[in-house]
């Protein structure tokens, strides 16, 4: 055990008066990009919290010090929650503001956009979408807004903010955090697994993700903030860690924390507290044990009601495309809802293939070498090719606003001019009509839109700047199911004496809800992408704020999630773990071959037998020569060369920290003094130099194999307890050594894929 | 084209006095704007009626509690009859919206100086950094850093730099250089080796 780690020899379990009683700083650390002994995280967290308990009976001040101990991860978790949801208020109100000054100012004060420009302005009702303080750039400039000049201007001046914001988010990114690029969910789920990354939860990439994720949602790509949200919400949750001893230094509890963390941050990307869990729990979370399903629970709804009480949006809101209509749905309508899926789930794969082939290809040739160059052309192709339609020039948000929003009497958009018949409405129920001409025109370039998403997200995501993808793959399923919508309203209207209308859809009545299948497409397409399940139900039934859409959208997603894995495996996040080579040991597949551990293990039959380090027979020399010679992380005890019976494993960055305290703050020690890693170590003669006593950093229970075991039991024993690395022994010996990386080869090599894609230690 | 950024915040877990003012910081000034939103110009009950028989359409605002928000309390005068008041009703649309100016504004302006400030820190180090700064015997290891996370990291900046970390500026520039070192290799890792986040 690792009594000795935690605060010296409370329980006096070691008779001897080592040096070591105070555990050495650094030792008991990791490295960057290592991995953690989730196995020892835990046992040192329940000696303390054994320690604690114990000393609480002694004094009134030891009692309140449990006692806080204990409300220490509720206070944590409610902090967690402010700071998320102030910061995601900041950047939905500052990314709202923002995108609006690619196209005019407000003269009454610079600080509004478009929407609040226009709260104050006193119009008549023929009037109500002109606002007379909100100038475009070119009646600024020129002093009117029509004509091909104003056109024009306005066009430049597009662009050119487009390009100025791009460029600024690509440099701060650059110049401050490199850390900040991307999604964030792919190197989080990694991190929750166990893996070390210094840096990339720390306070700079906190503040530049924050600032650059609103650049680059206002320069008008076709990215989103939900990613991202996770990101910043983890970084507030491991930043805020520091504040804690109990967390701070416990490497397993920080990431119960940074779970929680990650619900609060979809939490408030979608205003849905329970899909925010949901998430944490399928996708980003590796471990989730029962504690931390009601604390991030906690979490996320204080960042709920934090964002709620910024109403960033007005109206109480928490996200644009807040769905209000409760219209009743057919059972054949199930027929294009599954349509529906089955599109999202062929878009989220050609998505997911197309852009792993094009990152691979930013990743191995000479185009990555010209970062801030890829993200000038981008944001110029895809400012240059969004200004002329009204529905990408506007923000994705609005767009999926505009698409859910259900076509009511006082509606003035273009895809709302249905032909009236005022003398048979009733109240504020329309029945299908026949479209307009405005509605006719809207189809096309909503069509336009679809293809232009689809092409510009896949080059779009990955960039060196701070791009989600859930917005994106939302619209681009919201267009299609909108546009399926109206064609089925259409085809009810012109041929309701159809069998298979005639039966509900009667001429007055309304029947279709064009916005529901936009909601749904939007459902089929993230479920396609994402692989999400559970969470893509909740986080979608959430936002419309009532269980009448469930059927449909379970229906949508389960087709989506079916149609994609057919085609292919993984999710977008899996794949971009696989692309980068993080070693990420898949919880949800299972092993199905039957080799064994000695098909695995190290050393194979060819290699030098396996590097050991006896436990009371070698010199600091020898052990120091094995360390600079070997870049192994771990080095197993054993008895004797002779014998290869285990006693323990040590671990190679705790063994040079050792003994290069050793050297320099004990008396005696020399190269050719002995390193004992017993307690009882063996009588030297008086004239040989002192002896090094290492027992402290001893693991003595390392967990072992036989040689026989197959590897599906050694793969779920890796899975279910986090190990880094499992000893094989054969009749009771030593035999070899099988660590998490030899896994993740063998099970890419299983695969058919390249086992040496698996980098980092 | 990039040189490495003087620190801003210490990075020792130890030290977290700054990072815990930066929050509270943060807190303070994100909390009064959540408070101080109930401005009375900043809530109203808007109706929106539209044409009906010989009534031309109309937008009424009004600034009333949100239980009063219907159309009965706000259409004033009625252009219609009494008979006909509740046809005409029914078509009216009647929305309760808050909002709160001062929040925008101070949100804003806080996003704002805190980009300034980062192109100022950028422009700086871009530009004036190179000129005040001496060559450093410190930059130098820069450039074995493929080898130095094993036995060399662990004793060699700590013990150079702890003979003269005494005032001050020597621990702030001490501090400085090490988060030089981080960007620069999260900038090699990221950009240059493609090893993340590709």
């Amino acid at each position: 055990g690792f009594s000795l780690y935690n605060g010296g020899g409370m329980n006096g379990t070691s008779a001897m008066m080592d040096f070591l009683e105070e555990p050495l700083p650094g030792v008991g650390t990791y490295e960057d990009f290592n991995t953690i002994d989730w196995v020892r995280e835990k046992s040192r967290d329940r000696d303390r919290h054994r320690e604690i308990t114990n000393r609480s009976k002694e004094s009134t001040w030891a009692l309140l010090h449990s006692v806080s101990d204990a409300f220490s991860g509720w206070l944590l978790m409610l902090l967690i929650g402010l700071l998320a949801g102030s910061l995601a208020g900041l950047i939905d109100i500052s990314a709202h503001w923002m995108t609006d000054l690619k196209e005019g100012v407000c003269l009454a004060g610079f600080w509004f956009n478009h929407e609040h420009c226009c709260w104050k302005s006193n119009t008549t009702f023929t009037d109500r979408d002109k606002c007379p303080e909100w100038k475009s750039w070119s009646q600024l400039i020129l002093g009117h807004g029509e004509g091909a000049f104003a056109y024009i201007l306005n066009y430049l001046m597009y662009v050119i903010w487009a390009l100025m914001f791009s460029l600024l988010a690509v440099l701060l990114v650059k110049g401050f955090a490199p850390y900040a690029c991307g999604s964030g969910i792919p190197e989080i789920k990694t991190i929750l697994s166990g893996f070390i990354i210094r840096g990339y939860l720390g306070k700079w990439t906190l503040v530049i993700k924050t600032v650059t994720l609103v650049l680059a949602v206002s320069s008008g790509l076709s990215l989103g903030k939900e990613g991202p949200l996770v990101h910043v919400a983890c970084c507030c949750g491991n930043i805020l860690c520091h504040l804690f001893t109990k967390y701070r230094k416990n490497e397993a509890k920080r990431r119960e924390v940074l779970s929680a963390a990650a619900a609060a941050g979809v939490s408030v990307a979608f205003g849905a507290p329970i899909g925010g869990v949901l998430f944490s729990l399928e996708e980003v979370s590796y471990y989730f044990p029962l504690k931390t399903l009601w604390r991030s629970f906690f979490a996320a709804l204080v960042a709920a009601f934090t964002l709620r009480s910024i109403n960033p949006f007005g109206n109480s809101r928490l996200v644009l495309f807040y769905v209000e209509f409760h219209m009743p749905w057919h059972l054949l309508e199930l027929v294009p809802f599954i349509l529906l899926g089955i599109f999202g789930g062929l878009w989220g794969a050609f998505f997911i293939r197309s852009n792993i082939a094009w990152c691979r290809r930013r990743k191995t040739t000479r185009l990555g070498k010209y970062p801030v160059l890829e993200v000038i052309v981008v944001t110029a192709i895809t400012a240059i090719l969004a200004f002329p339609n009204e529905y990408t020039r506007m923000s994705t948000s609005e767009l999926i606003s505009e698409l859910f929003n259900d076509c009511g009497i006082l509606d003035s958009s273009k895809l709302c001019e249905y032909v009236n018949d005022f003398n048979s409405t009733k109240g504020d129920d329309l029945p299908d009509r026949a479209a307009g001409p405005g509605v006719y025109t809207a189809m096309w370039q909503l069509a336009l839109a679809l293809i232009m998403k689809v092409f510009i997200t896949i080059f779009t995501f990955g960039m060196k700047v701070p791009s989600g993808l859930f917005i994106p793959s939302m619209a681009v399923g919201a267009i299609a199911g909108r546009l399926l919508g109206v064609a089925v309203e259409q085809l009810a209207f012109y041929h309701h004496d159809w069998a298979i209308f005639s039966g509900w859809c009667s001429p007055g009545a309304d029947c279709i809800t064009p916005g529901l299948y936009a909601m749904v497409g939007a459902a089929a397409c993230l479920g396609g992408v994402t692989r999400m399940t559970v969470s893509l139900v909740v986080i979608m039934f959430e936002l419309t704020g009532g269980l009448e859409y469930i059927v449909p959208l379970m229906a949508a997603a389960m087709t989506s999630k079916w149609v994609a894995d057919a085609i292919g495996r993984e999710g977008i996040y899996d794949a971009h773990i696989r692309l980068n080579g993080y070693p990420f040991l898949e919880a949800k597949e299972e092993f199905s071959h039957k080799t064994r551990a000695m098909d695995v293990m190290r050393p194979r039959k060819s290699d030098p037998p396996l590097t050991v380090i006896t436990q009371d027979t070698m010199t600091v020399e020898d052990v120091e020569t094995i360390v600079t010679s070997t870049t192994y992380s771990g080095y197993p005890v054993v008895v004797s060369r002779a014998s290869q019976r285990l006693v323990g494993f040590v671990l190679r960055r705790d063994l040079i920290i050792s003994i290069e305290n050793a050297r320099k703050k004990q008396d005696g020690i020399v190269s050719t003094s002995i390193i004992c890693f017993t307690d009882y170590c063996p009588p030297l003669p008086p004239s040989s130099p002192s002896v090094l006593k290492l027992r402290s950093i001893l693991d003595l229970s390392p967990f072992t194999v036989t040689d026989e075991t197959p590897m599906e039991i050694v793969v779920d024993i890796f899975r279910k307890l986090g190990l880094r690395q499992c000893l094989v022994t054969h009749n009771g010996k030593l035999l070899g050594i099988i660590t998490k990386k030899d896994v993740l080869k063998h099970i890419a090599q299983m695969a058919n894929q390249d086992p040496d894609s698996i980098l980092f230690n | 084209l990039f040189p490495q950024a003087p620190r801003m915040f210490t990075p020792s877990s130890r030290n977290s006095v700054s990072p815990v003012l930066l929050l509270v910081l943060l807190g303070c000034v994100l909390c009064p704007p959540a408070q101080a939103n109930k401005s009375s110009e900043d809530i109203r009950c808007k109706c929106i009626c539209p044409p009906y028989r010989n009534v031309s359409g109309h937008i009424y605002n009004k600034n009333v509690s949100q239980k009063d928000c219907n159309c009965l309390h706000v259409v004033e005068p009625m252009p219609v009859p009494g008979n006909d008041v509740e046809a005409y009703c029914l078509l009216c649309e009647c929305k309760y919206e808050e909002r709160s100016t001062t929040t925008i504004k101070v949100i804003i302006i806080i996003y704002l100086s805190v980009v300034g400030a980062l192109l100022l820190y950028m422009a700086f180090l871009v530009l004036v950094d190179p000129l005040i700064r001496k060559p450093d015997p410190y930059t130098q290891p820069l450039h074995n850093e493929e080898d130095s996370e094993d036995t060399h990291s662990l004793a060699a900046v700590p013990t150079l730099a702890g003979a003269r970390a005494n005032t001050v500026l020597e621990r702030v520039e001490g501090a400085q250089q090490r988060w030089k070192r981080q960007v620069q290799e999260q900038r090699k890792t990221v950009f240059d080796r493609h090893k993340m986040l590709s």
